[in-house]
């Protein structure tokens, strides 16, 4: 590998060609700070803009100081990182940040998660010399997202996942100069934009200019009702991230904290999503299996590959981008959707209550899912099978109310019967997850043999796209799986071209899948965080005794007792639904 | 049109364009030149002075010699219309008067061509208009 | 084709079609008609003179005759009295702002004595819309040297040796661009002209697109040989629609004579040109912003390196030059580098075109060799300070350049110099200043226009400008501290350390260089609360005399917002708070009895 020699603060280094300053200052424990910059190691992705200018160094023989995240170091550079003027350029100009940002941090939602509070501290910005006029944008809350563009910071991270990473272009810099701002074209709402929901310039954003919408009031409110019955689910992705924004290292399961410390917030029954994960299994994997069998007799009318249907943003992204495609997906509903149509019908029959008297509660690692709880396919008279949907980090916020210490809460079991699930609900959480869970149960219903071996590794890891095929005695199966919608739309593009080789594929919207999620403890741009999260999943699934979805107990009784058998009349439903063709509208706010 | 594919293309388009690009060169930097100026109020008109600036023009590019001619006003020398202003480079400006064909010959072939004096010549009392 | 005993050129740059020249060529061929002169003379439409604050202009030829201010309706006067009658139009003749007296031939206009014309040579001299004008001229006889004489080596061997160097502001030298887009590796290299002038005043570029637009196709072509590339792009702001559509008409007829396209000259190469539009932001004159703009996206700077030699347009090896830079190609070609190294100075070589604006007589466009002095453009070319007030400042470099005084006067002009001087070369807007300037405004006026165009990428761009604007005002407004001084200092300092493109690396420089060269003008803002200038209305308050006060009612009747009380024949007095000091009594006033303190 070609190598320069540099020097850092008098400190001589060889660096592989093509490291940037920033880069190898790190390598020798030099401290730069960055606000814009962001680096997904893992993902290839990285935003550097070098719009901030807080991390400018000085180069020996230029003029201006120079950034270190985009510059390259080149043989025989010398570099100082900390000169007074160094300092003082860096500390002017986030002054200037600073004064374009409103002063609101104690009632801020991002407050004491914010990255430009931190770096406020950081340098040790105690007064703002330069005040003046702040740029102020209308406000736009969607059904899952605030916008707050008073609070943009031009980092350009969320430009850079919504268009690069989810290919969705709705959010970019539009106006000029001081009225520079990220939005939507035309400024309009995102309701009106192309936007998934899918969160990923919530997760990235440094302050709160993006921030999902907050229910922990209303949540509040249903808990203190005498007059309902409250019940919760956990999404699988939320007991494997939840710890860290109680300090614990990323990766650790707090599954029975998590539980407890539910019942400790007031829910009447605390019920896991990964029971109606197991669930969208059993339907999906027959949905499957029927096209497939159906195809293979050579009907011509079946659409493969089938994909799946349980990620929401992925569901607006083809309902906006692809509405030539909406057959292909299984019909089949998301986990907490199958789970509220459950809980609102079954459940609520068994309490012998009303179903508007039960409240759904939902904690998901996503922020696509309260659009979802608020479609209006998923209601009955205007009652939706979810209520509320909140995220990981609301839920944190909760717990940090009413539990003095989550780290030593004692652990407890989900309550019966909508809280038994298998490692194959588990394993939703990550990319791969939910297409592993399926070949587990439909080899066995398709072969009626035992699977030689549980765990797929083909099928795991972390590539953008991977490609698999499965043997199910003789029938050879490929599937593939995409994360990230930019990688979602070449597998479509591929479908659309009539060049797709697969029978099955997974799609996520989110890197990593829902580990990766808009709704999750911010990971600040270290990709390690995700794939801990992932070792997780994996563990929590390799913990349970039970690791296939057919052979939940409860999943079986579900279908003696009430809806027959997959794929039922009930069944569709319940557990079934149909896309629709939702093309952008142009709306031109004026205000 | 037919494609430029040779020098000579490129030339050929230059001469045909030649004689107007010229005149706007020429007067870009007339001191170079010889200036000819011809009287053409309305009493030099009447006693031919459009027929003798016709004439100095043409000749003049016959002969391959470059000038500017110009109509001028009158000069003041009614008696001796047409009257002729010639402006070699570097030299005072001369004045003919009563120029009449042959004579304008002559004034190109003598005096412009060769600087021999020609009989005719107002004596100069006065400047000319450009002056004033 | 008959032998045009007369041309009459007529200038068809904006400017003067704006004020009716169209309107002047279709009465003036009217009139040649009906005397039956279609065969004597010729009207020729031709782009600018660059005396555009005098237009329409309307040349003569071959007498060189320089009439000024035409109206459509004087056309009947010149076929009249000019060419049948021979006599001079005296009236419409350009007058010296000096002597007064008309001036009978440009030559003998100062305002063009002292230029020279090297990327201007064919503007108002040629018809802009006929290819073979220019090719009469010489035109295309540079490629074709180059294409059949000389290597790409040579060529970028010739242009290195003239010392030519960026016209766009930069300087960087051409020659050297040339060479590193050469040797970047790549079947797919674009040629780029910078034409997206967006320097308030600057109509350089426009005048030569306007005026000799094959100047630049020859060029980018010849640009194409030399790096290997066979695609010219022209980034072009669509405010300019005179231009593109000449450029348009250059292009096409380039085709048609096969001076661009395939196999040009019967040789292998082949170049073609195609037009791109901006929409007006003054950023996208940065070349990197530029590139982005024409490949669809958000016209914003990126960090170089990369160069676009390198990387630029869809991430090929790209060579943007600036229009005046092209359009001194050919002649360096066909003169030869000695040639056009003898013009100028050591290090900056042949001519700039300047757009000389502000409080001076003769306002335009001027072609001048490096090297001039300020004093020579500014008494010599422009006549002098309008009015005969006192010379102040001149700003140069457009809205980012800084603001030089008496003492800058005889420096040599050249992009080191005017960097030393606190200002810069700029796309080569000179806008003059007398007494009545007050450079606090002078500063904070250009400032704005910098916060206007920012694009917004990077902070201390965005709210930085912004800052320093927002400080101005405080001190225009007589609210400011000794304080504030240090904080604009510091802050400029700070964004020309750090901003990330050119734009915002030279906006502070009309601050700096008014702190540096007029402190106590900042000074007496705000210690005095007094503008010298009487320019900023905070701190100005109109009084009436009552000596010289005659009670004639003129000033309360005009007065726009009735703030002037008294009756007829009794002194009249202004309300301090309702004034809004528009200066409408003082202009009114015709005893000298209101006076500003």
């Amino acid at each position: 590998m070609e190598t320069v020699n540099i020097t850092i603060n008098n400190i001589q280094l060889e660096v592989p060609k093509s490291t940037t300053i920033l880069q190898a200052a790190r390598m020798i424990n030099i401290e730069i700070p960055t606000l814009c910059h962001m680096k997904l190691e893992d993902f290839c992705i990285e935003n550097k803009p070098a719009g901030c200018r807080i991390c400018m160094v000085d180069v020996k023989g230029r003029r201006n100081l120079v950034p270190s995240c985009v510059t390259e170091c080149t043989e025989g550079m010398v570099i100082e990182t900390s000169s007074p003027r160094i300092i003082n350029a860096r500390r002017t100009v986030l002054e200037l940040i600073l004064s374009d940002h409103p002063f609101e941090c104690l009632i801020c939602p991002k407050n004491g998660k914010c990255d430009l509070q931190s770096l406020a501290q950081e340098l040790g910005v105690r007064e703002i010399r330069y005040t003046g006029e702040q740029s102020t944008y209308r406000m736009d809350t969607s059904q899952a997202i605030i916008r707050n563009p008073d609070k943009c910071i031009m980092c350009r991270r969320c430009e850079l996942m919504c268009n690069t990473v989810q290919t969705c272009g709705v959010l970019s810099a539009v106006n000029r100069g001081f009225m520079s701002v990220v939005a939507p074209a035309f400024e309009q709402n995102l309701d009106h934009s192309p936007c998934t929901y899918c969160g990923q310039c919530v997760a990235v954003c440094p302050t709160a200019a993006l921030t999902e919408v907050d229910q922990t009031s209303k949540l509040i409110q249903a808990l203190a009702d005498p007059d309902k019955v409250v019940v919760v689910q956990t999404a699988p992705a939320v007991r494997v991230t939840l710890g860290e924004e109680f300090g614990m290292k990323p990766g650790t399961i707090v599954t029975g904290k998590m539980v407890t410390a539910l019942k400790r917030l007031g829910f009447d029954y605390v019920f896991d999503t990964d029971f109606a994960a197991d669930l969208t299994i059993m339907e999906e994997g027959t949905e499957l299996l029927n096209r497939l069998t159906k195809y293979l007799n050579g009907d011509k009318s079946v659409n493969l590959p089938i994909l799946t249907s349980c990620c929401p943003a992925w569901v607006n992204f083809f309902e906006k981008n692809f509405p030539d495609l909406i057959d292909i997906p299984s019909t089949a509903k998301s986990p907490q959707q199958m789970f509220g149509a459950i809980a609102k019908n079954y459940f609520a029959k068994q309490l012998n209550i009303p179903r508007e008297k039960l409240v759904v509660v939902s904690v998901m690692p996503c922020v696509a899912k309260k659009y979802e709880a608020q479609r209006e396919e998923f209601r009955v008279n205007n009652d939706p099978d979810v209520n509320i949907s909140i995220t990981t980090r609301e839920l944190a916020t909760l717990i940090k109310q009413t539990v003095q210490d989550f780290n030593s809460l004692p652990e407890s079991d989900f309550d019966r019967p909508l809280g038994e699930s298998t490692g194959a609900g588990a394993i939703f959480g990550t990319t791969g997850g939910v297409i592993e869970a399926a070949v587990r149960t439909a080899y066995e219903l398709y072969t009626k043999k035992p699977l030689p071996k549980i765990e797929f590794e083909e099928l795991r890891g972390m590539d953008w796209i991977r490609k698999a095929t499965v043997d199910f005695d003789g029938l050879k199966l490929n599937i593939g799986i995409a994360h990230g919608l930019g990688n979602a739309r070449k597998l479509l593009e591929e479908i659309q071209a009539g060049k797709s080789e697969f029978h099955a594929i997974e799609i996520m919207a989110c890197p990593g899948g829902c580990i990766g999620g808009g709704g999750q403890p911010q990971h600040h741009g270290k990709s390690e965080i995700i794939r801990a999260r992932q070792k997780a999943i994996y563990e929590e699934d390799r913990r349970l005794p039970l690791r296939k979805s057919h052979e939940n107990p409860y999943i079986t009784k579900l279908y003696e007792e009430y809806l027959g058998h997959p794929m039922s009349e009930l069944s569709h439903e319940l557990l079934h639904t149909e896309y629709f063709q939702k093309q952008p509208e142009i709306i031109i706010e004026n205000d | 049109m037919a494609k430029i594919t040779s020098l000579d293309d490129l030339r050929k388009i230059k001469k045909n364009l030649e004689e107007q690009i010229s005149l706007r060169e020429k007067a870009e930097n007339p001191e170079s030149l010889v200036q000819i100026k011809v009287g053409m109020a309305t009493s030099g008109i009447a006693a031919g002075a459009k027929e003798i600036f016709t004439f100095l023009v043409d000749e003049l590019e016959k002969r391959n010699i470059p000038a500017i001619v110009t109509q001028t006003g009158d000069m003041g020398y009614s008696y001796a219309e047409p009257t002729v202003e010639v402006k070699l480079p570097g030299q005072e400006p001369v004045v003919f008067g009563w120029v009449t064909k042959e004579k304008a010959d002559e004034i190109i072939e003598k005096y412009i061509r060769n600087g021999e004096l020609v009989e005719g010549i107002i004596p100069q009392n006065y400047k000319t208009i450009d002056d004033k | 084709m008959g032998t045009y005993k007369y041309h009459i050129l007529v200038c068809g740059g904006t400017g003067c079609k704006s004020s009716q020249s169209t309107q002047i060529v279709q009465n003036l061929n009217e009139e040649i008609k009906a005397n039956n002169l279609e065969n004597f003379v010729k009207v020729v439409t031709t782009g600018c003179f660059g005396f555009c604050e005098r237009g329409p202009i309307v040349k003569v030829l071959p007498d060189n005759s320089f009439y000024n201010y035409v109206k459509p309706e004087d056309a009947t006067e010149i076929i009249n009295e000019h060419i049948i009658k021979g006599r001079r139009v005296e009236r419409l003749l350009f007058r010296d702002p000096v002597t007064n007296k008309p001036v009978t031939d440009s030559k003998h206009i100062n305002f063009y004595q002292k230029q020279l014309r090297i990327v201007l040579r064919n503007c108002g001299v040629i018809d802009p819309e006929n290819i073979e004008e220019y090719i009469a001229r010489d035109g295309y006889l540079a490629l074709y040297k180059c294409l059949n004489e000389l290597t790409p080596t040579e060529v970028i061997d010739i242009i290195k040796r003239s010392g030519l160097r960026g016209r766009g502001g930069a300087g960087f030298p051409t020659g050297v661009k040339w060479e590193i887009a050469a040797a970047s590796p790549g079947p797919e290299k674009y040629v780029v002209c910078n034409a997206d002038e967006g320097d308030p005043g600057a109509f350089m570029d426009r005048s030569v697109l306007e005026g000799d637009p094959h100047s630049v196709l020859e060029a980018m072509a010849i640009c194409g040989y030399a790096i290997g590339a066979s695609h010219g792009l022209i980034y072009i702001r669509a405010e300019y629609p005179m231009a593109i559509k000449r450029l348009k008409i250059a292009i096409k007829q380039a085709e048609e004579y096969g001076l661009l396209g395939k196999n040009i000259f019967g040789t292998d190469f082949s170049f073609d040109i195609e037009l791109r539009y901006g929409a007006g932001a003054f950023v996208c004159g940065e070349e990197t912003a530029l590139i982005h703009s024409m490949e669809g996206n958000r016209g914003e700077p990126t960090v170089k390196p990369p160069y676009p030699a390198v990387s630029g347009y869809k991430g090929k090896p790209t060579n943007v030059n600036n229009v005046e830079t092209f359009a001194n190609i050919s002649p360096i070609i066909i003169k030869g580098p000695e040639w056009f190294a003898s013009i100028g100075t050591e290090k900056s070589k042949g001519t700039k075109v300047f757009a000389l604006a502000g409080k001076i007589n003769n306002v335009g466009l001027i072609e001048v060799p490096m090297g001039i002095t300020l004093r020579e453009i500014i008494y010599e070319i422009g006549g002098g300070i309008k009015n005969d007030k006192k010379f102040k400042a001149i700003q140069t470099g457009g809205p980012s350049g800084g603001c030089l005084t008496e003492k800058h006067l005889d420096t040599p002009i050249e992009y080191e110099t005017l960097v030393a001087a606190g200002s810069m070369m700029g796309s080569g807007g000179m806008i003059v200043m007398d007494e009545d300037d007050c450079m606090v405004s002078v500063a904070k006026f250009y400032l704005d226009f910098t916060v206007e165009e920012s694009c917004g990428k990077c902070a201390p761009c965005r709210i930085g400008n912004k800052r320093l604007s927002e400080i101005l005002d405080k001190i225009t407004k007589g609210n400011g501290t000794m304080e504030d001084i240090e904080l604009l200092k510091n802050l400029c300092m700070v964004i020309k350390d750090t901003a990330l493109c050119g734009l915002g690396q030279t906006s502070p420089n009309p601050v700096q260089s008014t702190l540096e060269n007029f402190w106590d003008e900042y000074v007496e803002h705000i210690v005095d609360k007094k503008c010298r200038a009487n320019k900023c209305k905070d701190l100005i308050h109109y009084y009436i005399d009552p000596e010289n006060c005659t009670g004639c009612m003129a000033c309360a009747r005009k007065c726009p917002v009735n703030a002037i009380a008294g009756e007829r024949k009794q002194v009249h007095v202004i309300n301090q708070d309702l004034c809004t000091k528009c200066g409408t009594c003082l202009e009114t006033c015709k005893f000298n009895a209101v006076y500003i303190i």
